[in-house]
């Protein structure tokens, strides 16, 4: 992602020459962020189908409304809620009325219950060497895809792909504070998992302070 | 401290606010407090660890066929793909005002 020579346009330049109708420009675009929106999509609809079904409607509806983008944000951040807008409603059309759950109040949605954090210890790795890791890459895969819905959409749109809670709620029309519950209910549960995984056993700490 | 209000104070904190915006009191116990401080680390850490993943690779054939579904699509609208646009290299037009 960060091979850039002086020479390189950034995602503005070539979004303003694609709305002049340069189509290389907006090719060069799309190859720049076409990795993230499909990463996206996957992760929220956790099959390829799916997911190239999300992403080219995401990149048509780019196309559709070049014009729209108004620089208050950046481009990635523009396409990336384009993107996310497409995959919730390609999940939203599978799931029919049980989607409803998706964006309904549910018991998930207060602080009440939260899991307290149970193991504690410092990681072994910093996690951009584990990323490197082709043999650890399915299991963290899988801790994030086998996270209930509602906690992995909050995760993915605001702590992977970057997006703010506040455009997170837009996006999953929830409140900004149900995005916060649900945000630490999944980062709680994927620290749990991951840490039990990465974690330096030999230094496991136990909270001198009461967890109730 | 409710444990509830800590960890309501934590995921503030991993999100980027101030320990002063927070509270004092979470502020003096996250000071005195390695457990917590660790629990904070594993979160910036879990995030960071799927930040830096590989992305997902695109099934095989699905690159062509995006293209040439987003080529059509943008032949339909702007008439021609070919990379010059007309406005392109228009030297009259001065940079438009947004
Ligand atoms: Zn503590």
């Amino acid at each position: 992602m960060e091979s850039q020579t002086l020479e390189k346009p950034t995602d503005l330049d070539l979004l303003r020459l694609a709305k002049t109708g340069d189509f290389s420009a907006f090719q060069q675009l799309m190859r720049e962020l076409q990795p993230r929106v499909y990463g996206l999509a996957f992760r929220i609809l956790r099959q390829a189908q799916d997911a190239e079904d999300a992403t080219q409607q995401a990149f048509l509806a780019l196309i559709e409304h070049i014009e729209d983008f108004r620089e208050e944000s950046s481009v990635a951040t523009w396409v990336m809620k384009i993107a996310s807008n497409h995959a919730l409603k390609i999940l939203r059309k599978k799931r029919g009325l049980r989607m409803v759950s998706m964006s309904e109040m549910s018991s998930g949605d207060s602080y009440v219950d939260m899991p307290h954090p149970e193991f504690i210890a410092p990681w072994s790795e910093p996690p951009d060497e584990i990323a490197q890791r082709a043999e650890v890459q399915q299991e963290i895969d899988n801790a994030l895809l086998e996270l209930d819905e509602k906690y992995r959409l909050v995760f993915v749109l605001r702590d992977v792909e970057g997006l703010s809670v506040r455009e997170t709620a837009e996006v999953m029309e929830l409140t900004e504070s149900t995005v916060k519950v649900r945000l630490l209910r999944a980062r709680l549960a994927l620290r749990e998992r991951l840490t039990k995984k990465f974690g330096d056993s030999s230094q496991v700490m136990i909270p001198d302070h009461k967890h109730s | 401290m409710t444990c509830e209000e800590l960890l309501k104070a934590l995921n503030d904190y991993v999100d980027g606010a101030q320990l002063t915006e927070i509270c004092e009191e979470f502020s003096e116990h996250l000071a005195g407090c390695n457990p917590c401080q660790v629990v904070v680390d594993n979160i910036r850490q879990t995030i960071s660890l799927y930040r830096a993943g590989k992305p997902y690779e695109m099934p095989q054939g699905f690159q062509e066929r995006l293209q040439s579904a987003l080529q059509a699509r943008w032949e339909q609208k702007f008439g021609r793909s070919d990379g010059q646009s007309e406005n392109r290299f228009s030297a009259n037009e001065t940079g438009s005002s947004k």
